[in-house]
């Protein structure tokens, strides 16, 4: 862990500790098809500071490995801004992009396509640490892949750093994959659904293995999952976003959104997280959804996109407006400050 | 197999990736009889075309009396129209044919992999450019182009010969390396390698030509089938001038003098014919298995 730069631990404090390090401004991707405009993100803003975990939640198709790839500047948005540091990614050059590029990392869900084959994972880590100048040598850069397994819980890290990624398993290739992120000591680590592929009895011990970083190497993490029960976990210390069909209903500190949801949908999902004790699972009030059908990208219901399912419908307001993300009785500007509970519903912001 | 994996060089040099992916496919290779015949046929031909000059002398003694003769124990496949061992010509012959095919299917293989890899990977001009190009190259018809340009080229030498079919030949195989190239760049683990910012080069040669491998050595094998065809069809016509002692000029010169009439000319003209077609059908057998080999599903089978 010495080996780690000093950094990470006290950045925040020394950059204010209000800054963003990375924000999304209204970003939007629409993609024009053959059907029709396909809004697969659809105005979604949030920020997250220096050693921050915000976790994106929502049903597959919702747009949140979209916004996950745009937040990594691997996609250019259709619309909106990227901030970076207070600065908008596309008009970095040069050195300022490469802090960028470096400084946010990203974790493939599906760790069977998001390592090369053909190469052993010491190839595998050597390559950015001698490209970016972490490792002079080939020996130092094979010293530091060790000391990265270690990082991430591959012990002893002299069998792994041979090895292909044939011969590993799932859970030992998501295992790379993050220390691959980490070989460039990035500030924020991107996760794309990255334990969704993984057996479900290590699933813990990986999400473990996230937060150890994030305590020890105070890098921030944009956690995306389908899973509020996993969200919920790794999140605890965070927040978290709701997203449903291309848009945020609800961010707010973990703690609040899962206690105290707002959302008629976030309520249906948490409603829906089956407990381990099946006696607690029974006695969950559920939440009575009007249609169980997600709408499609192309049909997108008119106002608010939840409207055909929601159990707090109102004729004559839902179906008329968009609601806005905004924490109940304030502005949409206040949204910065991290301890917002931002809701987007006309009757809950009614009150 | 796993000895391979546990002792590899503690320091992974550039390229490597490259040698492994071939070194573990060859022994593979000749565990399958069509791969073992294929690899030992294109062996042969090499130590004859290579080795075979060393230890037999080209008969160049004109004997009379001798001419035409069948095969026998003292001309092993029989003598040509001035009483010439053929079988020594065979020897010597294979030479200049492997050097051709093989400058041809290396520059081609060179020129096609590094601009397919470029275009489809970066697109753009660069793709729009290069597509222009390989387009006008394809429309024109390859063997007749190839018959102007001997009248007008004097192709007596051996590399030139192999540097102009390669001119030629690598618009084909560069779409196919493209079309690979824009697949390949999908994959999550080169959108990883953009994001760690390791550069267009590592991405395109490290990244992901290494698992084209297997379709870029059985590109060159069919490159160099290509080529042989070829440069046999001109020689054959007579359109390239080659001095000297070859496949192509043997069986040119059997079929002017009319070795095809006579009875002992048999061994004359089939003897070429013979070495050409089983040095095509080893290097077929060689790429067919190279094909299964380079199935990464029988690969991994470790």
């Amino acid at each position: 862990m010495t080996a780690v730069n000093a950094r990470s631990v006290d950045s925040p404090t020394s950059d204010g500790s209000h800054a963003a390090l990375i924000t999304l401004e209204n970003v939007r991707w629409h993609v024009p098809t053959p059907r029709g405009l396909v809004k697969a993100v659809d105005g979604v803003s949030f920020s997250a500071r220096d050693g921050e975990i915000v976790c994106l939640v929502g049903e597959s198709g919702c747009g949140k490995t979209t916004t996950g790839k745009i937040a990594a500047g691997l996609l250019t948005p259709t619309s909106g801004r990227v901030l970076y540091e207070g600065r908008d990614i596309s008009s970095l050059r040069g050195d300022d992009f490469k802090r960028f590029r470096r400084g946010v990392q990203l974790v493939h869900q599906d760790p069977y396509a998001s390592i090369n084959p053909m190469h052993t994972v010491g190839a595998t880590l050597s390559a950015p640490l001698r490209r970016h100048g972490f490792a002079g040598s080939s020996s130092a850069a094979r010293k530091r892949a060790a000391e990265l397994l270690d990082l991430v819980d591959l012990t002893p890290s002299s069998d792994f750093l041979d090895k292909y990624p044939h011969q590993l398993s799932g859970g030992q290739r998501q295992r790379v994959s993050i220390a691959r992120a980490l070989t460039v000591e990035p500030r924020f680590i991107i996760a794309d659904e990255p334990v969704s592929m993984v057996d479900v009895s290590i699933r813990i011990s990986l999400l473990n293995t996230m937060l150890r970083l994030q305590m020890e190497l105070g890098t921030g993490f944009l956690f995306i999952t389908h899973d509020l029960a996993l969200a919920r976990y790794f999140a605890w210390g965070g927040r978290i976003g709701v997203m449903y069909v291309g848009r945020m209903v609800e961010l707010g500190l973990a703690s609040d959104v899962v206690a105290k949801p707002q959302h008629p949908y976030t309520r249906a999902l948490l409603a829906a997280i089956p407990e381990a004790d099946p006696e607690l699972t029974r006695t969950k009030t559920r939440v009575e959804l009007r249609s169980l059908e997600i709408p499609s990208l192309l049909r997108l219901p008119t106002g608010c996109t939840f409207h055909p399912r929601c159990p707090q419908f109102e004729t004559g307001l839902c179906e008329v407006s968009v609601p806005q993300l905004r924490a109940p009785g304030s502005t949409v500007a206040e949204l910065d400050s991290s301890n917002v509970h931002a809701v987007a519903c006309h009757v809950v912001a009614r009150g | 197999m796993s000895a391979t994996v546990a002792s590899p060089p503690s320091t992974p040099l550039p390229g490597m990736a490259m040698v492994r992916a071939f070194g573990r496919p060859l022994l593979a290779l000749v565990r399958q009889p069509a791969g073992a015949i294929g690899l030992f046929g294109v062996v042969f031909f090499l130590l004859l075309a290579f080795v075979g000059p060393s230890f037999v002398a080209l008969d160049v003694k004109t004997k009379l009396g001798k001419e035409y003769q069948l095969p026998s124990s003292e001309f092993l496949l029989g003598t040509d129209y001035q009483g010439r061992d053929v079988f020594s010509q065979i020897v010597h012959g294979g030479r200049d044919i492997i050097i051709v095919a093989t400058t041809t299917a290396l520059i081609t293989t060179a020129i096609a992999v590094s601009l397919g890899a470029l275009a489809g990977f970066l697109g753009g001009w660069f793709d729009t450019v290069v597509l222009a190009i390989a387009d006008i190259i394809l429309t024109i018809p390859q063997f007749p182009l190839l018959l102007v340009l001997a009248t007008f080229v004097r192709l007596n030498n051996i590399v030139l010969l192999g540097v102009l079919l390669a001119a030629l030949g690598w618009p084909a195989l560069m779409r196919a390396i493209r079309s690979q190239v824009l697949s390949l760049r999908q994959r999550d683990y080169i959108e990883a390698a953009r994001c760690l910012d390791l550069g267009t080069g590592h991405i395109v040669f490290q990244q992901i030509l290494p698992s084209m491998t297997g379709y870029i050595a059985i590109s060159f094998t069919l490159g160099m089938i290509n080529a042989i065809f070829l440069q046999v069809g001109l020689i054959f016509l007579g359109l390239v001038p080659l001095s000297g002692n070859n496949w192509g000029v043997m069986l040119q010169l059997a079929w002017v003098r009319g070795a095809i009439f006579i009875k002992g000319g048999l061994g004359y003209i089939l003897s070429p014919v013979a070495a050409i077609s089983l040095l095509q059908l080893s290097l077929i057998m060689l790429a067919r298995s190279l094909e299964e080999i380079f199935n990464p599903r029988l690969r991994r089978g470790n």
